[in-house]
C-alpha cells in the first residue's frame, strides 16, 4: 500500500471530531463567561462607585485570579475540555496557560523551573501581542502624517 | 546449534519467563484489567515529590515484586535491560544507580517493552548470561509534560489522541525452564508513512505494525491461525481499525487480533480518547494479563507487537514527519 492509498484509507476511518458540538459548547461557555464578567464589572462599579473604565481592570484581574485558582485545584482543565475555545480565547485561557506551566515546572525550583517556564505557552501571545501593537502604532502614526 | 536470524526474526529455544512484577496508576487500576496487576497507586504522585520520581518509584516497586517472587536479590541478576519514554531515558537510568549489575538502557518509544524483552532474550539464548531483567515504565504526567502540554493546561484534545498509560513492568527472564517461554522475536524496521500529527499516533504507527507483523509471518512461515491472540501495543481504536483494514486489503485472514490500548481501559466509561499508549500499555497487558492466562493454559501462543512513534517534539516543530517502529515477541506455553 503506497502513502497516497494509506492516507485515503486513514481518512475514511478517521473518528469524527464533534465539530458542531464543540462549536456550540464554545459559544455557550464563552457567552456564560462573558455574562459573569459583565456581572462582576457591574458589581465593582456599584461597590466602589467607579466608572466602567476603572472597574474593567479589576474585573479582568478577578477572572485571572479565579482561572489560576481553578487551575491549581485541578478543575480548570476539566471545564476546558468541554468549553474548548469558550475558555481558551478569553483572558482565562491565558491565565491558565501561565499557571499550568508554572505548576508543571514547580519541581525544578523557582529560577530554572517556574521563572523560566511560566511563559512557555503564553510567551507567544505576549511576543506577538507586543510586535503587532508596535506595528499598528507605526501604521497609525503614518496615517496621522498624511491625514 | 545456536539460533540464527531468519530474515528479521529469531526462534528461541532457551528463554523462559521466571517472574514478573507489574505496578500501575489509578486509571489502569480501575480499568477492566486492574485486578491483574500486582500493585496500583491511587494518585499520580505515588507519595513522591515529582511525577518523574513517582515513575521511578513505580519501576522500583515492580522490580522488587518481580525479584521477591523468585526470592532473588538484585545482585543475582546478570544484566538489566530497560527503557522508558523520558529524555535520556531518565527513569531507568536513574533507577539503575541502585543496581549492582550491568545495565543496558534502550529507547524505542512505546515499543521499548518488546525491544528490552527481545534484547534480554537474545543474550540468554546466546548463552552469554543465565538471567536478565527487562524493565519498562511510562507515566501519563511525565509524558504529557515532555511531549504535549502542561498537565493542568485546559485544551480540548483531538478525537484521535491517545492516553499515555501509567505503570511499570519488570520481567525476569531465565534459561531455567518454566511454564512460559519467549518463543521468537522479530525486530522492526523504522517506517515513515509521512504522518506529521503528534496527536494521531495510531495513524502514524499502523504501517510499522503492519510491516513487523507481515515480516514475522513471512520469516517464520506463519499466519494469524498460528496464534491464539495477536496484540499490537498502542495503536488505539483508530490505529487498530486502520491496521485491520490494511491487512484485510492485503488478503490476510485477520482473526483473534486486538490492541493493548483498547484492552487496558474501559473505552466507554474511562476518558482515554482512542485508548491507551506508552511502554506501560503493552507491558501491563502482556505481563499483567496475558502471561497469567498463558500460565493457566487459556492461551497456547500469543504474539505481542509493541508499536512506537519515534518522534521528537523538536522535529515535529520543524514540520518533519514521524518515524515509527514495531518490535514483536511471541510467548508460548511450555508443553
Amino acid at each position: 500500500m503506497d502513502r497516497k492509498e494509506y492516507d485515503q484509507l486513514a481518512e475514511e476511518l478517521k473518528p469524527s471530531g464533534h465539530k458542531v458540538r464543540n462549536g456550540l459548547n464554545a459559544f455557550l461557555y464563552g457567552g456564560v463567561m462573558g455574562a459573569i464578567a459583565q456581572g462582576v464589572l457591574e458589581l465593582f462599579m456599584n461597590i466602589y462607585h467607579c466608572s466602567e473604565k476603572d472597574a474593567t481592570p479589576m474585573m479582568s484581574i478577578t477572572l485571572v485570579f479565579v482561572a489560576c485558582l481553578l487551575t491549581g485545584l485541578g478543575i480548570y482543565d476539566n471545564i476546558a475540555k468541554h468549553a474548548g475555545a469558550g475558555t481558551f480565547i478569553p483572558i482565562t485561557g491565558f491565565a491558565n496557560s501561565m499557571s499550568s506551566s508554572a505548576l508543571d515546572s514547580k519541581s525544578e525550583g523557582l529560577i530554572l523551573g517556574i521563572g523560566s517556564n511560566m511563559f512557555k505557552l503564553g510567551g507567544t501571545v505576549i511576543t506577538y501581542g507586543i510586535v503587532s501593537s508596535a506595528l499598528l502604532g507605526v501604521i497609525r502614526y503614518a496615517f496621522t502624517l498624511f491625514g | 546449534m545456536p539460533s540464527h536470524f531468519l530474515g528479521n526474526s529469531v526462534k528461541l529455544d532457551n528463554v523462559y519467563i521466571a517472574s514478573t512484577g507489574t505496578t500501575c496508576g489509578p486509571l489502569e487500576f480501575l480499568g477492566p484489567l486492574g485486578s491483574y496487576f500486582d500493585k496500583g497507586y491511587d494518585d499520580y504522585h505515588c507519595g513522591e515529590k515529582s511525577f518523574e520520581q513517582a515513575e521511578r518509584k513505580m519501576l522500583r516497586d515492580s522490580l522488587d515484586i518481580c525479584l521477591k517472587r523468585e526470592k532473588m536479590k538484585p545482585k543475582d541478576v546478570d544484566i538489566y535491560v530497560g527503557g522508558d519514554l523520558m529524555n535520556q531515558i531518565t527513569t531507568v537510568n536513574y533507577l539503575a544507580r541502585e543496581l549492582p549489575q550491568p545495565f543496558l538502557g534502550i529507547y524505542s518509544a512505546c515499543s521499548s517493552f518488546c525491544l528490552s524483552m527481545a534484547v534480554a532474550s537474545l543474550m540468554i539464548e546466546g548463552g552469554f548470561i543465565d538471567q536478565a531483567v527487562s524493565m519498562v515504565s511510562s507515566h501519563n504526567a511525565t509524558a504529557e509534560r515532555q511531549y504535549r502540554y502542561p498537565v493542568e493546561y485546559g485544551v480540548q484534545k483531538k478525537a484521535t489522541t491517545t492516553f499515555t498509560a501509567t505503570g511499570a513492568i519488570s520481567t525476569l527472564l531465565s534459561n531455567k525452564p518454566s511454564d512460559v517461554r519467549v518463543e521468537s522475536v522479530t525486530f522492526g524496521r523504522v517506517i515513515d508513512y509521512s504522518q506529521d500529527d503528534p496527536n494521531d499516533m495510531g495513524r502514524a504507527m499502523a504501517p510499522a505494525a503492519y510491516d513487523t507483523i507481515t515480516t514475522h509471518f513471512q520469516d517464520l512461515k506463519r499466519s494469524f491461525q498460528d496464534y491464539d491472540l495477536v496484540v499490537t501495543g498502542d495503536l488505539s481504536t483508530y490505529g487498530h481499525k486502520i491496521l485491520k483494514e490494511m491487512m484485510q486489503r492485503n488478503k490476510m485472514d485477520v482473526v483473534r487480533y486486538n490492541d493493548c490500548g483498547c484492552m487496558l481501559y474501559d473505552l466507554t466509561k474511562q476518558e482515554v480518547f482512542q485508548g491507551g499508549s506508552g511502554c506501560a500499555c503493552s507491558g501491563l497487558v502482556t505481563m499483567g494479563y496475558l502471561y497469567p492466562l498463558l500460565k493457566e493454559g487459556k492461551y497456547k501462543r500469543v504474539l505481542i507487537v509493541a508499536t512506537g512513534a519515534l518522534l521528537s517534539p523538536v522535529m515535529t516543530a520543524q514540520k518533519d514527519t514521524i518515524p515509527c517502529i514495531a518490535h514483536a515477541i511471541s510467548l508460548e506455553v511450555v508443553k
